[in-house]
Formats: C-alpha cells, sequence, structure tokens
C-alpha cells in the first residue's frame, strides 16, 4: 500500500449507495486525477458510518471531517477547497441540532462521542472489499492465535469468561452456547450465522455484513474449531444483495490467502463457509426454523429440545450465531476476555449496536456500552426529539419488544433491565415515540407485523395474534369496549405462555406493555372514543368553526358523502353521523375553520 | 431408559425417563386433552409438531407452560395439568381454533366423530369470545373423484401432512402460505386430480376434523336402488366385515359378517355378493402369472421381470404409475378383485341373467376410498359403463344402514348369494398385509409342486412391520418374498430392487397401515391403533374358520374356468381381468400444460 | 497472493499493510497523539506549506513518530506562513512561523519528541483545535 496524506472515505452502505455514493466515489477519483492529486490522496469505499439519517456520508482522514448528504456534484468543491487548501467545506458539515453550529470532525459529534464501536469497528473505517485493509487493522490475527496458541477448550474459556451473550435477542450466553455444541461428538458439525435479520428498522447486521465482512468470517471459523465444526453456513436474506456480494467477495479473498479451507495458516485445522438464502420471513430468524429453511424444509420452528447443538442442520450438532455476536469474537480473543468483560454491566457485557429510528434527530445505527441509559441514547447520541416534541415512549426489541417510558429513561440498558420493564433487547430495534403517537395504534402496528409473520404452525400465534389485532382495530375504530381491554390482557397472557417459539411468545409483549404503561390511553379510545394523539382516524371529529367559516362552499364540494351543508356565505355545518372522518373538508379550507379533534 | 420420580397434579409417579408427561399422566388415570397429537404405535406412525398447544401443562420452575406430547419427563419434575393458569390457557387455545372454524356443525360430514367437537364438548365451550369481529379463514373447496377437501375446517394439526409425506412419502399435501394464511394444500395450490396424490386417503383416516372426507356416494346408490329398471348387486371386501361393527358399538375386531349380509339385504341390493370371490379370482391369475415369470426366470429367460409385484392396491397401483414409470412391467397385470369382480359381473353374471350391462348396477363396500377412483378409471369402462357403478366406504356404509332404520345389532346372520359370493380363507386374509402373497404362495406352491400343502399357515408373512422378508421353500426352490405397507416401506422397497439391492420372486405391496383393515374408507381409530391390530387378528381368525382355504378349492371359480373363462391367463381371462399400466407423471404434466 | 502459512506469515503481512492504514489509525484517536496542523491556505501553499507537510509526514512514518498531520485554512498569520500548529495531548498548543523543511524536521526531532522549544512560535491568541 503506498502511503496517502488523506483519506477520501465514502460509505458504501446500501442505505447512502441508494443516494448515489458509488458516483461520488467516481467523482472523487476524476477529480483527484485533475487536479494531481492521486498520489496524495486516496478514495476508499468503505462500509456503514452508521449515521444513515444524513447520508451519503464522506469522511476525510486525518482530520475526520464529517461530510454529510453529499451529492456527486459536491466533490469538486471538496477537492478544491478541501483536499487542495484545506479549507473545509462548511455548508456539507454536520449541523448540530442543538447549538445550530456547525461541526469540524466526527470526534465532536454528540452522535459519535458516546459510541462505543466494537462489532462496528471496521464499519466506516475499511474497505469492505479489500482483505489487506483488514488484516492491516489485526484481521485474522484472532483466528491465527486461536490456532496456533490455543486449545478449543482455553478458546471457549475465553469467550465464556468474556460474559458475550447472544445479540441476536435470545442473549444467551455465546461461551456456553459453544461448549455445549463442543460436547457432542459427531462425524460432521456446523457453525450457522444468522444473517436472517427481520425486525423492522434494524439494519446492524446487515452493516456488519457489508462493511466487515471479513470479522464474520473470522469469528465463524474461530467457532469452527472450538467446537470441532469443518463447515460454515452463513444464513442471508436474500434482500441483502450487497451484503451478499461483499460476503463473497470476502470468502473468495479468505480463501486465497488460505484462510478459509484447508489446513488454515498450518494448523491442520480445515474451515469453509457457504452461503444460503433466506427468503425474508421473520421467523426464520429463529434458529430450528432458519435450520429448517436451510434444508430446504418449510421455515418454521419445531419445539425445542432437542437443541440445535444436539441434533441441527441436517440432524448434525450445529451452532447459531447472529451476525453481531459474530462481529464481537475476534477482539474479544485479541484483547482478551477481562477487557470485554470490562465493558458494561454485571449481567450484560460489551457493547451493543442499537437501529435508532422514530421521531429522534440523529437516526442511524450506534454501538454502546451495555449499561447506558436510554436517556443518554435518546437526548445525546439522538439528539434530542424531533422538533422539540415530547418524548412519550421509545420501542425496543421491535416487534417483539415493548413499549418504555419516561420513568425507565435512567434505567441502564441491559438484557434483564430491558425484560424487567416488560421489553426486551432483542436484536436492537430502538423507535423512539413522541406526543403524537397513539400507543394504541403503536401496539396495532407491530401487530401488524406478527400477524404477517406468523408461520402459522401453533395456533396461539397464528390465530391469536389474528385476534389481538382484529382486537386493537376495533379499539382504534371506536367500537371497543372495556371489556375488550381485559380480554386483550388475557389473551395476551396466553399467547406469551402457549406460543411454540420465541416469535409467538414475544408477539404480545407490545401490547402488554402499552397497556401496562398507557391504560389511561386504551381506557379514553374505548370510553369516550377518542384518540388523545389523534392519529386514529375513526375517532376524529371534525367540525366547523362559525366564527371562521367563510361559507366559501370548498368544504362541501370537496366533501365524498355530502356531509356538509349550509348556505353560501354563511357558516356551514358537518353533519357527524355521515362523517367518513376523511380529511377532505379540513385540506380543502383556507381560513382554517376546520377543527379536528 | 432409567426411571425418573415426577409428580404430575400432586401424585408422585416414577416413570420410564423416555416417557413424554402426556404418557406418564396417562399412567396415572390422567387424560391430558390433545388434538394434533397421534401416535399410532403399533404401526410406528407418529404426529407430534407440538403446534395445537391444547395439551399445554405447567412445569414448576418453567416460564411458559409446556406441550405435555412434546416435553420428556425429567427428575423431579413437578407438573399441573389442571390449575386455573393451564385451564384458562388450554380453554383460551380451543376458543381461538372454534372462532377460525365453521360452526356448522350440525349439518357437518364430521359431526359426532369429530375430535374438535369432542374437545368442545370435553372442556364445556359455551361461548367463543372476541368473536364479533373475528375473520374466519377460507380456501377454496377441492372434490377430487375419491377425497373431498374443505380446509375452512382445517385445525393444521399436520397429521395429514406427516402422513402423506413421510409416511405414504407421496408428497401431495403439506402446509403453504404463512400464518392465518396458512392452509393444507398440493404444491402451487393445485388440486388433488392434478397432484401426486394417490387417493389412498389416509389424510381422511387421520383428519381430526371435517376437513378432509370422502367423496359420498351413498345418494346415487339409494337413487340405483329405487330404480325398478335396474338390478342392483353389492360386492363387499374382506376388511369390512372385520370393521363395521365398530360403527354399530361392537368391540373392534368384531367379526359381523352375517349381519352385514343381512343389512345390504335389507338396503334392497337383489344379490350380495364378495369381494372375496374376485380375490381367489385374482389369485388364479396373478399366481399363474407368477408361476409362469418364475419358470421362465428358472429356466434362463433373461426378458422375463421378476420381481412380480401385486396390483390388488389401487393407490398402490396409482403410486407406481407416478413415481416408477421406469418399472411399469413389473406389477402383475391382474386386476384388483373390485374390478374382476365387475368385469365379470357384468359379462359372466348379466349373461346368466339375460340382462344388458347397463341394467345392471354394480355396487361395492370397500374399506378404501382410493377404490372410489380406480372403478371410475377408462380402462373399467365398456362403452362409458363403468364395471363397478359405485363403491362406498365400510363408513358410508354405516351410514346408510343408520338412515334406512336398520337395527343392525338385531339382525340375525344371514349367507352371501351364489354364485359370486363363494369363497375361501385365502381371499379373505387379502384384507391384511401379508395377506395376498400367503394366499398366492397357497395356490402358487400347490401348482408349483403338484404337492398338497402341509402348512397352510404362512406366519412368516404375518405382522404390522413395515417391510418384511421371508424366504417360503417350493419343494427345494427357494421364493424370495417382500411385504410392504404404507407407501413409504414401498417406495424403499422399490428403490432397493431398482438399485440392486434386493432380489425377490413375488412382492407384495399394500398403501394403507396395516393392509385393507386399516383403509382410509373404514370406521376411524381416532389414533387408537389398537383398532387395527384387532381387525388384523379378526382376519385371519376368518381366514381359520374356513372351510376352504386356497383359492384354487373354491368349486365356483373352477366352474367360472370350466363355463366361460378357459384357462387362467387364456384370452378371455386376459380380456377380462387383466390391464394395463401408465405414466401418470407425463399425464398429469400433458394436462397441465392444456390448461 | 501466496498463502498465508502460518500465523507469522500473518504478521509480516499485518507489517508490510499497516503502513497504508496508519493514517487512519491515528485519526481514529486523534487525542492520543500530536496533532499537527499545517496552514494550507492560498498564502501557505504560496509559501511552501505543501512542501512542509510532506517533509512532517515523510518524518512521521518513517520514524514512527505518533503524530498526525492535517492541514488547516488560514490562521490569520498570512505574513508569517507556512505556519504549523502543534498541539501535543493535554498540552497548549504551540504555532510556529516561517517553517521550511528544516524547521519542519527540527519542530518535530526537537519539540515534539524531546520537548525542546525552538524559534519562530507566535503568540497564543487563537482558538484551539478543542475549542472548536
Amino acid at each position: 500500500m503506498s502511503n496517502y496524506k488523506m483519506h477520501i472515505l465514502v460509505c458504501g452502505g446500501t442505505g447512502c449507495r441508494a443516494s448515489q455514493s458509488h458516483e461520488i466515489v467516481e467523482v472523487f477519483k476524476a477529480e483527484l486525477k485533475a487536479h494531481n492529486l492521486e498520489n496524495d490522496a486516496q478514495v476508499v469505499t468503505t462500509g456503514c458510518f452508521g449515521f444513515c439519517e444524513k447520508g451519503p456520508i464522506v469522511k476525510i482522514i486525518p482530520d475526520n471531517t464529517f461530510y454529510t448528504q453529499v451529492t456527486p456534484s459536491d466533490c469538486t468543491e471538496i477537492v478544491l477547497e478541501h483536499i487542495l487548501k484545506g479549507r473545509k467545506v462548511n455548508r456539507l458539515l454536520y449541523e448540530d441540532p442543538k447549538t445550530q453550529s456547525h461541526v469540524e470532525d466526527s470526534k465532536h459529534m454528540d452522535f459519535y462521542k458516546k459510541q462505543l464501536r466494537i462489532a462496528l469497528r471496521n464499519c466506516g473505517f475499511i474497505d469492505p472489499e479489500n482483505i489487506h485493509e483488514y488484516i492491516a487493522r489485526d484481521g485474522y490475527a484472532a483466528l491465527g492465535k486461536v490456532l496456533s496458541e490455543m486449545t478449543a477448550s482455553s478458546a471457549i474459556d475465553e469467550i465464556k469468561k468474556s460474559g458475550l451473550r447472544g445479540r441476536g435477542g435470545g442473549g444467551f450466553p455465546t461461551g456456553l452456547k459453544w461448549e455445549i455444541a463442543s460436547k457432542f461428538k459427531s462425524d460432521q458439525k456446523y457453525v450457522v450465522c444468522n444473517a436472517d435479520e427481520g425486525d423492522p428498522g434494524a439494519f446492524m447486521d446487515r452493516s456488519i455484513l457489508e462493511g466487515d465482512p471479513h470479522s464474520v468470517i473470522e469469528a465463524m471459523a474461530i467457532c469452527g474449531y472450538c467446537i470441532g465444526a469443518t463447515k460454515g453456513l452463513v444464513y442471508i436474506r436474500a434482500e441483502y444483495p450487497l451484503a451478499i456480494t461483499r460476503l463473497k467477495i470476502a470468502i473468495e479473498q479468505a480463501r486465497n490467502f488460505g484462510l478459509l479451507g484447508n489446513d488454515i495458516m498450518g494448523s491442520g485445522f480445515s474451515f469453509d463457509i457457504e452461503l444460503r438464502y433466506g427468503a425474508g420471513a421473520f421467523v426464520c430468524g429463529e434458529e430450528t426454523a432458519l435450520i429448517h429453511s436451510m434444508e430446504g424444509k418449510r421455515g418454521e420452528p419445531t419445539v425445542k429440545p432437542p437443541y440445535p447443538a444436539e441434533k441441527g442442520y441436517l440432524g448434525k450438532p450445529t451452532n447459531v450465531n447472529n451476525v453481531e455476536t459474530f462481529a464481537s469474537i475476534p477482539v474479544i480473543i485479541l484483547k482478551g476476555s477481562e477487557w470485554f468483560a470490562s465493558i458494561g454491566t454485571e449481567r450484560s457485557k460489551g457493547t451493543k449496536v442499537f437501529a435508532l429510528a422514530g421521531k429522534i434527530n440523529n437516526v442511524g445505527l450506534i454501538e454502546v456500552p451495555m449499561g447506558i441509559t436510554l436517556r443518554e441514547i435518546i437526548y445525546e447520541i439522538g439528539g434530542g426529539i424531533k422538533d422539540g416534541k415530547k418524548f412519550k415512549a421509545v420501542q425496543t426489541g421491535g416487534p417483539s419488544g415493548g413499549c418504555l417510558t419516561e420513568k425507565h429513561l435512567d434505567t441502564p440498558i441491559d438484557y434483564d433491565n430491558l425484560t424487567a420493564a416488560g421489553s426486551m433487547m432483542g436484536s436492537g430495534g430502538m423507535i423512539v415515540m413522541d406526543e403524537d403517537d397513539c400507543m394504541v395504534s403503536v401496539a396495532k402496528f407491530y401487530l401488524d407485523f406478527s400477524v404477517e409473520e406468523s408461520c402459522g404452525k401453533c395456533s396461539p400465534c397464528r390465530i391469536g395474534n389474528k385476534r389481538l389485532h382484529e382486537m386493537l382495530e376495533k379499539i382504534t375504530s371506536g367500537k371497543g369496549t372495556v371489556e375488550d381491554l381485559d380480554y386483550l390482557q388475557n389473551l395476551s397472557k396466553v399467547i406469551k405462555d402457549t406460543a411454540l417459539c420465541g416469535l409467538g411468545q414475544t408477539s404480545p409483549n407490545p401490547v402488554l406493555s402499552t397497556l401496562e404503561h398507557f391504560y389511561e390511553e386504551y381506557l379514553i379510545h374505548v370510553k369516550e372514543r377518542r384518540c388523545p394523539a389523534g392519529r386514529c382516524k375513526e375517532l376524529r371529529l371534525y367540525s366547523i368553526n362559525p366564527d371562521l367559516c367563510t361559507g366559501c362552499t370548498a368544504c362541501t364540494k370537496a366533501c365524498p358523502v355530502g356531509a356538509i351543508e349550509g348556505e353560501k356565505r354563511q357558516p356551514h355545518i358537518i353533519h357527524e353521523e355521515k362523517c367518513i372522518r376523511c380529511g377532505a373538508c379540513y385540506a380543502k379550507c383556507k381560513f382554517t375553520a376546520i377543527n379536528v379533534q | 431408559m432409567g426411571k425418573v420420580k415426577i409428580t404430575i397434579d400432586n401424585t408422585p409417579v416414577e416413570v420410564e425417563s423416555n416417557l413424554t408427561v402426556y404418557q406418564a399422566a396417562k399412567q396415572i388415570g390422567i387424560n391430558i386433552p390433545v388434538l394434533c397429537y397421534m401416535n399410532l404405535e403399533h404401526l410406528n406412525i407418529e404426529n407430534r409438531p407440538g403446534g395445537c398447544r391444547i395439551c399445554v401443562v405447567e412445569i414448576e420452575g418453567r416460564k411458559n407452560l409446556a406441550p405435555s406430547c412434546s416435553t420428556l419427563c425429567a427428575e423431579g419434575m413437578v407438573v399441573h395439568t389442571n390449575n386455573r393458569r393451564v385451564l384458562n390457557a388450554r380453554k383460551t387455545v380451543l376458543e381461538l381454533l372454534l372462532s377460525d372454524h365453521p360452526k356448522d356443525c350440525l349439518i357437518c360430514p364430521k359431526s359426532g366423530q369429530c375430535d374438535l367437537q369432542d374437545l368442545a364438548v370435553k372442556m364445556g365451550i359455551r361461548e367463543i369470545h372476541a368473536v364479533e369481529n373475528a375473520e374466519v379463514s377460507t380456501y377454496r373447496k377441492d372434490i377430487s373423484p375419491a377425497l373431498s377437501r374443505n380446509m375452512d375446517k382445517c385445525v393444521l394439526c399436520r397429521r395429514c401432512e406427516t402422513i402423506c409425506n413421510t409416511v405414504q412419502t407421496v408428497g401431495a399435501l403439506s402446509v403453504v402460505n404463512r400464518g392465518f394464511m396458512s392452509v393444507v394444500a398440493p404444491a402451487f395450490e393445485e388440486d388433488l386430480i392434478d397432484s401426486p396424490c394417490t387417493f389412498c386417503g389416509q389424510c381422511v383416516a387421520v383428519c381430526p376434523t371435517g376437513a378432509l372426507t370422502e367423496v359420498n356416494h351413498t345418494p346415487k346408490i339409494i337413487r340405483a336402488l329405487s330404480d325398478p329398471t335396474k338390478t342392483v348387486i353389492v360386492q363387499t371386501a374382506p376388511a369390512v366385515r372385520a370393521a363395521l361393527g365398530e360403527e354399530f358399538g361392537y368391540p373392534a375386531g368384531t367379526l359381523v359378517t352375517g349381519k352385514l349380509v343381512a343389512a345390504l339385504r335389507k338396503l334392497g341390493f337383489a344379490k350380495v355378493f364378495d369381494t372375496d370371490f374376485a380375490a381367489d379370482l385374482t389369485i388364479i391369475e396373478e399366481g399363474n402369472e407368477l408361476l409362469n415369470r418364475l419358470t421362465k426366470h428358472l429356466n434362463g429367460d433373461t426378458n422375463v421381470k421378476l420381481p412380480i409385484l401385486t396390483s390388488c392396491c389401487p393407490a398402490w397401483v396409482n403410486f407406481f404409475e407416478f413415481y416408477f414409470p421406469d418399472m411399469l412391467d413389473v406389477p402383475s397385470t391382474a386386476r384388483s378383485p373390485q374390478q374382476m369382480f365387475g368385469s365379470i359381473a357384468k359379462t359372466y353374471y348379466a349373461e346368466m341373467l339375460g340382462i344388458k350391462r347397463e341394467d345392471l348396477i354394480v355396487v361395492s363396500v370397500m374399506p378404501c376410498l382410493a377404490k372410489k377412483y380406480e372403478c371410475q378409471r377408462d380402462e373399467f369402462q365398456v362403452d362409458g359403463n363403468p364395471d363397478v357403478d359405485f363403491s362406498i366406504s365400510t363408513r358410508e356404509l354405516a351410514a346408510l344402514i343408520k338412515t334406512s332404520n336398520i337395527d343392525f345389532n338385531v339382525l340375525e346372520d344371514e349367507d352371501f348369494d351364489h354364485p359370486l359370493g363363494e369363497s375361501t380363507g385365502a381371499a379373505v386374509i387379502f384384507g391384511a398385509t401379508g395377506g395376498v402373497i400367503e394366499a398366492a404362495v397357497r395356490t402358487a406352491y400347490e401348482l408349483y409342486t403338484g404337492m398338497k400343502l402341509q402348512r397352510i399357515d404362512f406366519h412368516e408373512l404375518r405382522g404390522l412391520e413395515g417391510i418384511r422378508m421371508a424366504t417360503v421353500n417350493f419343494n427345494g426352490t427357494q421364493i424370495n418374498i417382500g411385504i410392504a405397507h404404507q407407501l413409504g416401506n414401498a417406495r424403499k422397497l422399490l428403490e432397493g430392487i431398482r438399485n440392486g439391492m434386493y432380489h425377490f420372486h413375488a412382492i407384495e405391496i399394500m398403501a394403507c397401515p396395516g393392509g385393507c383393515i386399516g383403509g382410509a374408507g373404514q370406521p376411524l381409530h381416532h389414533g387408537d391403533s389398537s383398532v387395527i391390530k384387532a381387525r388384523f387378528d379378526a382376519i385371519y381368525r376368518e381366514d381359520a374358520s374356513k372351510p376352504l382355504r386356497k383359492s384354487h378349492e373354491n368349486p365356483y371359480i373352477v366352474k367360472l374356468y370350466e363355463e366361460y373363462l378357459g384357462n387362467p391367463l387364456g384370452e378371455k381371462a386376459h380380456h377380462l381381468l387383466h390391464t394395463h399400466y401408465f405414466d401418470k407423471k407425463k399425464i398429469k404434466a400433458a394436462r397441465k400444460n392444456k390448461n | 497472493m501466496n498463502k498465508i502459512k502460518s500465523l507469522d506469515d500473518l504478521r509480516r503481512i499485518k507489517q508490510d499493510l499497516a503502513g497504508g492504514m496508519n493514517i487512519r489509525e491515528k485519526s481514529n484517536s486523534p487525542e492520543s497523539l500530536v496533532q499537527i496542523r499545517v496552514a494550507m491556505a492560498t498564502c501557505g501553499i504560496a509559501s511552501g506549506a505543501r512542501n512542509v507537510m510532506n517533509t512532517l509526514i515523510e518524518k512521521i512514518e518513517k520514524d514512527k513518530i505518533p503524530a498526525i498531520v492535517t492541514q488547516g485554512g488560514c490562521m490569520g498569520y498570512c505574513y508569517a506562513e507556512p505556519t504549523v500548529e502543534v498541539k501535543k495531548p493535554g498540552e497548549d498548543p504551540v504555532v510556529f512561523s516561517f517553517v521550511n523543511e528544516k524547521v519542519a524536521i527540527d519542530i518535530l526531532e526537537k519539540y515534539v519528541l524531546k520537548g525542546e522549544l525552538i524559534d519562530g512560535i507566535l503568540p497564543v491568541n487563537y482558538r484551539t483545535i478543542e475549542q472548536k
């Protein structure tokens, strides 16, 4: 590698690519060439920086200048001003929503200040399609160390001592999982990487695979060595074409370097990896369902035990870990379990990646140490609630999680605290809601997802979730009763208690947690037939303010059902019984004379 | 397996550690209700998806309720099967199932025989909560020549799927779509007739609800019986007499041959004949075919195909026509007894009566649903007139008897009519797996050796294991025999032959578990395989009680050849009693292309 | 590329490759490094700032000095260009004026490595990097 004085890192993640980041790379290259700067500055396509809301991101090294929402036409200016003259292009710098001032480099951005990037350590830092850059960052050194200096059991011990727990949602101790799989005797075992990321809004696994595929490959090989498997399979969603491409390139490179294949680094250990594509069924994130899907069977879970560690893929002992879990492994091996265990809380060690979304200023992917509070995430990293609105709730754990409220803001986040608060870690979705969000509708939204994604195998999930959804629909359309709330509660509990797999056992969480924390809001829906947030369309009440109405008749013409009456130039009235709450009149009125309640 | 101590509903019990909580509870008289779970232990068939969640119990220390059907007992386990939490959960789950089920029990073909209905009764369901807005899943009906699918009534127990895929390896039915839209259907949601379905009907035999039923032909029979221009005769298969009694409260395995004949006469059939007569005829043809091929083979003729496979089972015929089209010349060309009967009835017997074949209606009572399809095959029609007009199942006959106000239990025994009602013990055992080949051996032995059998009972050919192999000594010539029941076992045997692993001279295959006694038209076993075992024993009892036990000794058969057919395998016999097979895969593909 | 046959192989390759990534590694944790900023406005470039910068970078690479070189805009000392600001971890920044290639080497060898002050330091009347 030649030594460039400056590196221009351009995000090549799916989000930024969708906004022409590949074109940005081309323009940069052409501009550098045009200004004879080819030997001074290098353009690197990296993985995701996490700050997806403001993409495409361009980061200039060494000064860490963080340009946001860059377009191909901005590249010339960046080259001329910044690369050539050292003057930052101010208008492209990130603007702090609190101070409205431009922040010169990423080190001073609130979004990054509190982050600690372990699983995402290489994302937005290296070129994922270049194994050299991975190796230069101590890539495959952990594998080398394990193969040449450690026994399988000592490596497993190291992982156990680190306290790493499954990042896919279950939170099962990873070292223990490996140990169990290592104890079953078999002619063939399998290491499976679960890359069937399915929570709506969560994309950390995709980001890791797009930004740092080698870390997953390396970790899978380490796992193979530990449990005695020579074959690895990555079960990845077919809807992740870029991740698939990068992973394929990485596997090929690793093979060419002898880091996959036979007799890796002269250790006698052989390991190789194949890809299996998922069709995007949420339930296939459940490990037994995932294994069935890989076997070409219907993707649905089976009763455990037997666990995959005993009878997994093709009936052989199989260890399944999620992408983020794997991505943490090489660092633990290199830096040691003590280092990792020093981060986080008593029972949840290390860091966790969250996909921050919703009514928050800084939307994106963040990695924070366990034990950080929701307040820190929302108000510091996330930059607070959008448009200065009031925080109402945060949903963690995706469709399987629950809603947490104001009173949970200072709870340190870890597996156990989230569960105790009625939510869960899940795969790390985090959706922030403000005062304009109706919690009944929020619960309905998640149920809609669970209904859609239920595999249909067990009755409580197949029919129960459908009934929950219908019940919520009834409430949001103003037809619910107080008794319905009791039934909602009972049905939710029974589904949790009786469903076959993790999907059904958690799908009522959004209902239960909103019932617990926002019972009043439910009551208002069923007793007063009113939606306090004004979200439930069918509960809106339209009326005309006679003082403001000019009798222009625009609303009368707009109303599709003839619910508005009135003489010309006289105040009109809306007949509530005819009104279908479509809002057409509201949109048409130029005099703000139409009230919505 | 060691023993473990567990406590169920405050009762300590010591059980084998490989038992499930459900099984352990049963041992101490606690019947946990189940729906999807089914264990036919005598046949080694189990369906345990753990999906319905009706059988959930509380196990102390566990976060969630556990399905007792698939939770193994472990030392120190404390189980509650009937506390408030469990009862509430179970009732709620059942309510959910009922909320997505049509409430037309009164007019359902399964009414009174439905496991879901029984559950609702047992658990005293009096209302279904949250039902006023509830969507009920619906799916188009699919009526094939033999089976009817009404998936609105499906509870997704997956029994049919297990039977069709794991047991029969037919692969016609499996769950498609997801969640609330899940439905059991052939691939690409085709109709059954376009799928690899063999019409064995075992899906119907295990369906707990009215989702899978037979196509009911009883109205056609009532119409025919009341038509004065028609002569309506009936044949009944051997397995029917060993099971029909169950529908009238007799214990499984009670032989009700005499009452069966009496009931059929009361229903108005002009003659009550026995398919066993045709079974004896089948043995003559098939036995001679076997001897013919065997002799040629032993004389070194390399063109002769061995083993010879039996062809009495219509589902089996459908199966090899679809899955083994390369081996169509292996099975015997002899028609099944039902079809031999029809063919002889509409020629020999119609001539005897001096009526046209169109005016003779042949009805068959079968333990089988595939027979409904078989009698509709083109090969078994003459100028559009079928040899067998209608085939009804044992269950349909029972319903017909009940509808016709006949008090079955007080009927005096009666005998079959002649000439087509006489039969030997060899024909009777056609009803059980291994029976056809034993019957064939009894005849072939005597024909081949010219000696009288010393021992008529070939116990080595009997049993309920899925695949059985035996060698019979034909006076120095060792004849290797293979037997399989259930199509999955048949597949294994056939693949073994195809790849040269097995060398048999003759093979008997029956599609249904236990042979025809476990046929899909029989009274429902409701998951209790001891019922099938009892019928199995009854068949051999009937055989032992018969004065004649070898087909070639049936005097009416001898007479039939003398008066009408000439020689076995002769030209007339060939025309009336033999058939040919088709490549179904090709035919179905061609039909699909045309559509 | 030849296959990596042992852990030592891997380490060797890593050593070879690390240089190219150094700049990124260093920028990842600037607070623990000596941060050197060369004023690269028109005035600076005209006075030879580019050569100064190249000299600094090469020397740092060669001697493996824990320092990172970035470029800055005009600091307002146009008369004194090229100017170089050096901030050691935990210390106040110091600005050197009229830096040429020789001074650049001196800055590194004397001020950065040994802590000795050299001529040409400008008075501190500007914002530090930290306050930006």
